[in-house]
């Protein structure tokens, strides 16, 4: 087997606050593989966006991460923004939530796609500007010719998101990280967003982290699922066993307490007591402890830790099984 | 399931052709001339007592106008809007203010809908204090406290800034304000869409609980087709304005008829690796057009997997195909 593309070991992210140090991700321990997708599923304040921005080099600067980030087999955890520059946009590519403000509203949709190639590929403006309407196409901009010399302003959210992408992927990336790449969009255009990734994928040639709230998103596109809670991994697995039989009683609360289309006629939804986790006041323990439905005494005092249990499958629970 | 509701009753609202247009431009200095942007156009529907109505539709569809139309929040609204037998734009402004009594909202961004200033109690109490101005403080606090306490807050956080809460419990204090009067009906604009995964189905379980105990009409509004499926009793689709479905939650749910509604249900992932694979779905093409240049037609054709020649030239209007389920389009039954 081919090198992961990413190898993050024992990943720790602290922020200095007023308030005190914020431990935003622990001992967070993960791999992707060539041509992989991998999900990552957690809720605001569960260190899945941190654990990415420290990845990219992007982490705010009360921010500090420690451990080791291995793209491609390189140390890059600590680089200098100058050395993340040769990889950042060439190699390994982000998307992120919101394409209004993660574009730059002074240029046009031309220049900040073909910036991207003249910088790391060094082509010249005419070629740049070929490869650029050619990729828009390829995300299914119609009349790309065109529309590459409009502003931002001037492009729908989905069609914003489509040149994120495009622009994302100009250099071929050997990795997307695409953060909540469909949260602010309308319904249909996520159907959109979802298909073209869908195509990427299957053209094979790039890896993908997704990460998202989202546990439909999850269930379409990904072959591998990590599910985080405040900072940690709880539970990571294959994609069909996590949804089928998930092992973590956050991962089975989550589950439950969405609404499904496909559902029978429920009276009420099942939901998981209690307030997102707040970081700098987690229970001992488990930090899932005071929500979690099985919890015992064990769970109070002592942090399970994230264990292996079947082949490829990891859960920090105390429970033998759910 | 929501609870059942009974089907004869009169209805508490009756909204009769129902238009909100902006007027876009054509200021004192402007070049380009006034444009009319159309965000409602010709909406009817009748609301029961104790039912929940849900609005879906992409944004720019018009789902928010429409709910703040039936308040009477925004100016230039056109057709009528029977309350309980009374139409209430020949109300005047002291009668509105006694309706505004039975009617609240709540709103998506729960902290931006709280003023950071005042306390929660406050907050709670303020309408209260506006409509029930002789009540004893005491006895108003007493209420306050006994909605905290239904609506799943600590009574004694009551002198609490809203800055103190997580955005699920800035909601419950929304909710808690909303219904210290005891409305006939609740305007829900996208409750749960700012939430939490795990915390958006407390809420969802509050409303319908809520319901249950105090018997108002909901209209909710929100894009989340799942839902809405899930506390709805009867659905509407608006696109660009307009009635583009509106059908009980299972005849929309099993047996769409307009292409639109089939796109928007077959769009929603499910949280389910396999039969998400195996779903087929309607990828709509291209973007909602602009509302300030609606297509001619049928506003869907540009987007339409049906489309024909008929649908450029002639509107179809919102016909009933069986009992309580109409649809605008030439090709429902295709």
């Amino acid at each position: 087997m081919p090198p992961p593309v990413l190898d993050i070991s024992d990943l720790e992210i602290r922020f200095a606050t007023p308030d005190g140090v914020v431990e935003a991700a622990n001992k967070v321990s993960l791999t992707v593989e060539q041509g992989e997708t991998l999900g990552i599923v957690g809720e605001s304040g569960s260190g899945k966006s941190q654990v990415f921005m420290a990845v990219m080099g992007l982490l705010a600067s009360n921010g500090r991460a420690t451990g080791s980030v291995k793209f491609q087999g390189e140390e890059i955890l600590g680089r200098r923004a100058s050395e993340l520059n040769q990889i950042r946009g060439a190699r390994m590519s982000m998307i992120f939530q919101d394409p209004m403000t993660s574009l730059n509203p002074y240029l046009t949709i031309e220049r900040q796609l073909t910036e991207v190639l003249e910088t790391h590929r060094g082509m010249s403006a005419k070629e740049a500007r070929h490869a650029a309407v050619a990729m828009l196409e390829r995300v299914h901009i119609p009349e790309a010719d065109q529309r590459i010399s409009l502003y931002p302003f001037e492009f729908s959210g989905g069609m914003r998101q489509r040149a994120m992408i495009a622009m994302a992927l100009l250099c071929q990336p050997e990795l997307l990280i695409a953060d909540e790449p469909t949260t602010a969009l309308d319904v249909t255009v996520q159907a959109q967003i979802l298909s073209l990734m869908g195509e990427l994928k299957e053209a094979g040639k790039t890896s993908f982290v997704v990460i998202t709230h989202d546990l439909g998103v999850i269930a379409g596109l990904c072959d591998r699922v990590l599910v985080m809670y405040a900072g940690r991994i709880v539970e990571s697995g294959p994609v069909r066993d996590i949804f089928k039989s998930p092992q973590h009683p956050y991962t089975a609360g989550l589950l439950a307490s969405m609404p499904r289309l496909d559902e029978s006629d429920a009276t009420r939804l099942t939901a998981i007591p209690g307030q997102p986790p707040n970081l700098q006041r987690l229970p001992p323990g488990c930090s899932f402890s005071d929500r979690c439905p099985r919890v015992f005494d064990l769970c109070r005092s002592i942090r399970p830790p994230l264990e292996p249990f079947a082949p490829g499958r990891m859960k920090a629970c105390h429970l033998p099984h759910l | 399931m929501p609870s059942a509701t009974p089907l004869s009753t009169a209805p508490l609202l009756s909204v009769q052709d129902l238009k909100v247009h902006f007027r876009i431009g054509g200021g004192f200095l402007s070049r380009r001339p006034a444009r009319i942007l159309r965000a409602v156009d010709g909406v009817s529907f009748d609301l029961r007592p104790g039912e929940t109505l849900g609005l879906v539709g992409e944004s720019g569809c018009g789902k928010t106008t429409l709910g703040r139309a039936v308040l009477r929040l925004l100016p230039n609204i056109d057709g009528r809007v029977v309350w309980l037998g009374e139409d209430l734009a020949k109300l005047d402004p002291e009668g509105m203010r006694q309706k505004r009594r039975e009617m609240q909202i709540v709103f998506q961004d729960p902290l931006a809908a709280l003023d950071p200033r005042m306390t929660v109690g406050e907050i709670i109490g303020e309408p209260l204090a506006t409509f029930r101005g002789d009540l004893p403080k005491a006895e108003g606090k007493r209420m306050v406290q006994a909605m905290m306490a239904r609506v799943g807050l600590l009574p004694q956080q009551i002198n609490r800034y809203p800055h103190e809460f997580s955005g699920g419990q800035c909601q419950r204090i929304g909710i808690a304000r909303a219904m210290i009067n005891h409305p006939k009906l609740v305007v829900c604009d996208e409750p749960v869409s700012a939430l939490d995964v795990s915390i958006q189905a407390q809420i969802v379980n509050l409303l319908m609980d809520l319901q249950q105990e105090f018997g108002m009409s909901m209209i909710f509004i929100s894009h989340n087709l799942s839902v809405v499926r899930h506390i709805s009793h009867r659905i509407m689709v608006l696109y660009l304005g307009r009635v583009a479905e509106l059908a009980s939650r299972d005849q929309l749910y099993r047996n769409p008829r307009h292409p639109y509604t089939q796109a928007l249900i077959s769009a929603v992932p499910i949280p389910d690796p396999d039969l998400e694979r195996q779903k087929q779905r309607i990828v709509l093409t291209g973007d909602l057009p602009s509302p300030l240049n609606p297509p001619s037609g049928c506003a869907f054709r540009t987007r339409c997997p049906k489309v024909t020649e008929i649908c450029a030239r002639v509107r179809p209007d919102l016909l009933p195909i069986e009992s309580g389920h109409q649809v605008a389009c030439h090709h429902w039954d295709e």
